[in-house]
């Protein structure tokens, strides 16, 4: 399995970056995943979005897709897009440690 | 060898039916999701999905549908199509599907472009006015090419 290197500690990701086991991820983490993932430095929008995956995560053992994300997030699809160029969904959910979130919609 | 990923579509819309439009709208909005680019073209019957007064009554076509596994007599029954389209509406509901109106400001505003092809829109007469806002142009085919360049092309 691929390992990673962050805030100086070693982390099990997949081919992808995502992390394999949420539990070794840490906030001091983030900004260097997001470095890796092409975001850049993380504002207040982007912690938003991070958190608010890490939240969904721990209770429904998923992240949400942009759809859900959109509607209960607080933050617009429009919005998700300019802070996640990259895939909103897909990117907060590897900056915040937890696996790809699953969904066609 | 590693495959090169794509990182762009464009996905030409021709059909008129529920199901003939929304495989499109879902694989360029998951194309977005994915960081991919996206663009929309609807020609011919496609265009009743981006149709103010037309897009919030796109149905399942009931005839000529084998896969739907009803009798074509019963499919073409009266209303047939108006039932099996609420039907699939309500299933797709419960699956948090969006309709047409809002999957298309969603399609929209993550950054995709929708656009109208012009010879059909002549053949329909259809102006910009009957089109909803998120459509961004009515481009011929020569436009939809240059904008398409290094894509690869879905035609549905």
């Amino acid at each position: 399995m691929p390992v990673a290197t962050y805030a100086g500690r070693e982390v099990d990701v997949d081919v992808e970056g995502f992390f394999t086991d949420p539990g070794q991820w840490t906030r001091d983490m983030a900004p260097e995943i997001a470095r890796d993932a092409g975001v850049g430095d993380l504002g207040p929008g982007h912690w938003k979005v991070v958190d608010f995956m890490r939240a969904q995560y721990s209770e429904k053992g998923t992240g949400p897709t942009v759809r859900v994300l959109g509607k209960t997030s607080g933050v617009s699809v429009k919005e998700l897009y300019e802070l996640f160029p990259t895939g909103p969904a897909k990117t907060a959910a590897r900056i915040a440690g937890i696996p790809k979130p699953r969904g066609c919609i | 060898m590693a495959q090169e990923p794509i990182t762009k579509v464009s996905i030409i819309v021709s059909k008129g039916s529920l199901e003939g439009v929304y495989p499109a709208l879902i694989m360029a909005n998951g194309a977005r999701a994915e960081g991919i680019s996206a663009d929309l073209f609807f020609t011919f019957f496609g265009l009743d999905a981006i149709h103010r007064r037309r897009y919030e009554h796109v149905k399942v076509a009931t005839v000529g549908n084998p896969g739907l596994h009803v009798a074509t007599l019963a499919g073409g029954l009266p209303g047939m199509s108006s039932v099996m389209t609420h039907y699939m509406e309500r299933k797709m509901e419960k699956l948090d599907i969006p309709a047409i109106p809002e999957f298309l400001e969603m399609i929209a505003d993550s950054g995709a472009g929708l656009y109208a092809c012009k010879a059909s829109c002549d053949l329909f007469d259809i102006g910009r006015e009957d089109l909803v806002d998120q459509v961004k142009d009515i481009i011929t085919v020569g436009e939809f090419y240059a904008l398409a360049a290094g894509a690869q092309i879905v035609f549905t």
